[in-house]
């Protein structure tokens, strides 16, 4: 069989690459080549400007050398750490509480994940007022009569990240929430009355066999979390500006203010750099096992 | 559930005192759930609470120190101020200019990110091509990208186009950076969609552009909100890009309620800090109430694969 091919069927053939090609053509630039080109500054000796020389892993040297640095690497640590267990914790008892045929469940779901909505930004000014000792928290439990009750970890540099933690844990719990809540769905309620019929307690079967049913959900909750926690900044620019003094400093405002306002752009892209290990290290594992399975699932 | 567990109860042990226990504990079990659902959700529902209050208070009141009571007069002084007088350092203009920066760089990178990413879903999932799943993977990790890793060099290049500082080189940020995510949404919700409908289509000799716009997008109407309305989201609460790629005039909002509330000087007004809050805060508010089944939709579509 002879097949002619016109023109309109090697257009149709080689229609889909080329419209296909500008979107990686620009991820590939704006992605992949971004990042070799900030990690070629970060090899670099620049400071106001890029510029192109090559000094070794001497940025990364005095990065590591940095007390600044070294304080905003141990506050990700407390943040992160707190920021998930809170949340992942919250979450999934605000889901299973959800989950017992609860007659205004629409309406609390949409009470639980509108922070969602809100810029860290507005998130970060609320807060601010709220834990404002002045005249927010601490004052109405002091009127209430308790005069001696304290709570001003907003000025305290050693509890101010703790006040990060509480705006992020309330912004994102919602959303764990949702995942969860969306796993229990998907769990067959006949294993539930199974057990029950056995004579297991409800908490008890939460904790047997419901939550165990759950991984793929914390595991998604999980990584999640940790991207949001590595590059959250606005929050902090938001709530405590880094402050009291640079007690809250975290790897994002680290990068930012060595890049934009200390003319340490060397330093700022050799940061730039470990964050980014730090979410590929996590992502790219949790992105391949997704679509792995995913195929394995067609 | 548990009403079954208190019926079979009954059914099974002919004791009536035991079904009683079984159902007074059950009353008791429900009320722990309720009372701990509730408790939850004003303590969620107190930031917002305190933000509205407080922005229609007067001054004088928030500084003899009502913090959570109602508020004894209701005055919108704070949020006229906060519309177009406030000042963020440089200018007295309130959030109004940046808040119309933001619609204007808003709109046309939701829907250009959105175009682009269903056209890219429909390629990747309906005319696959040896490669094209690598470089969906080769997207996929643009959705978690920390974009400090790209900030500098994207300064650069806005340079080099003669669009740095302006409201179209942010345009252009967010569609390149937004194309990762519209995609995977498209994808995952294409890949749903039975080849064997595109197949039928082609027999009957239409192409790929007719199977796109007569078959894909009117199919798609519901991924197609759930992308603007995640973009619209996600570009509006921007604070990054904004502060990085913007100055003065051009702000966007988040920049301009973040330096607006960080002026320091004579009596701080947070009855005005509370109304720009709330003013750079209603739109997407607005698009959640309106709209808030797709948008969680668009929340969960990062860990529900497709």
């Amino acid at each position: 069989m002879s097949r002619p091919t016109p023109l309109s069927n090697r257009i149709e053939h080689w229609l889909p690459r080329l419209v296909l090609a500008p979107s990686l053509l620009v991820v590939l630039v704006a992605v992949y080549l971004f990042i070799c080109w900030t990690g070629w500054i970060s090899l670099s000796s620049s400071m106001i400007v890029p510029k192109y020389d090559f000094v070794g892993l001497n940025q990364y040297v005095r990065l590591w050398s940095t007390p600044r640095w070294h304080t905003a690497v141990f506050n990700l640590f407390v943040f992160s750490t707190l920021f998930l267990a809170l949340t992942t914790g919250l979450g999934l008892l605000m889901a299973i509480l959800l989950d017992q045929k609860i007659r205004v469940e629409g309406t609390l779901r949409a009470i639980f994940l509108y922070p969602m909505a809100l810029s860290f930004i507005v998130t970060g000014t609320a807060w601010k007022w709220i834990l404002n000792p002045a005249l927010g928290v601490q004052k109405v439990i002091n009127e209430l009569g308790w005069t001696s009750f304290v709570f001003d970890w907003i000025a305290q540099p050693t509890f101010a990240i703790y006040c990060v933690v509480i705006a992020a844990v309330w912004q994102s719990t919602g959303f764990a929430m949702a995942i969860f809540l969306a796993g229990l769905r998907g769990i067959d309620n006949s294993v539930i009355k199974a057990a029950q019929i056995e004579g297991a307690s409800l908490p008890r079967i939460y904790r047997t066999i419901v939550v165990p049913m759950l991984r793929p959900a914390f595991l998604s909750v999980i990584v999640l979390l940790s991207y949001i926690a590595i590059k959250s900044f606005d929050l902090i620019l938001a709530l405590t500006n880094t402050g009291p003094g640079s007690a809250t400093e975290m790897p994002s405002t680290f990068m930012y203010s060595a890049t934009f306002r200390r003319d340490q752009m060397g330093v700022g892209a050799a940061s730039a750099m470990m964050m980014l290990m730090t979410v590929a290290a996590i992502i790219v594992p949790y992105l391949y096992s997704e679509l792995k399975e995913s195929r394995d699932g067609h | 559930m548990a009403t079954n567990a208190a019926s079979l109860a009954t059914s099974s042990t002919p004791l009536a005192t035991n079904a009683r226990s079984f159902r007074r504990q059950h009353r008791i079990g429900r009320a722990v759930i309720y009372g701990s659902l509730f408790f939850m959700a004003a303590f969620y529902l107190m930031p917002l609470w305190v933000m509205i209050t407080t922005s229609v208070k007067h001054l004088d009141e928030i500084y003899a120190g009502s913090f959570i009571g109602l508020p004894q007069q209701i005055s919108f002084d704070a949020w006229r101020t906060a519309w177009s007088e406030a000042c963020n350092g440089t200018a007295c203009k309130g959030l109004k200019p940046y808040f119309i920066n933001s619609l204007l760089l808003t709109i046309p990178a939701v829907i250009m990110s959105t175009g682009i990413g269903a056209i890219n879903g429909y390629v990747i999932t309906k005319w696959r091509f040896p490669g094209s799943n690598v470089i969906f993977g080769l997207l996929l990790f643009g959705c978690f990208l920390p974009f400090q890793a790209v900030i500098l060099p994207m300064a650069q290049t806005l340079g080099i186009l003669g669009l740095a500082g302006s409201l179209p080189g942010l345009v252009l940020v967010h569609t390149v950076y937004g194309i990762a995510f519209t995609t995977l949404f498209f994808r995952n919700y294409f890949v749903s969609i039975p080849d064997e409908l595109v197949r039928a289509a082609k027999i009957d000799g239409a192409g790929f552009i007719r199977i796109f716009v007569s078959i894909m997008l009117p199919a798609a109407l519901p991924i197609i909100v759930v992308s603007c309305i995640w973009q619209f989201t996600q570009i509006w609460n921007d604070y990054l890009f904004g502060a990085s790629f913007t100055a003065g005039e051009n702000a966007p909002i988040t920049v301009a309620l973040n330096n607006i509330v960080n002026v320091s000087m004579g009596r701080k007004e947070y009855n005005v800090d509370m109304a720009a809050a709330m003013i750079a805060a209603l739109p997407t508010l607005f698009v959640y109430v309106v709209a808030g089944r797709y948008f969680v939709r668009g929340l969960t579509a990062g860990a529900v694969k497709g």
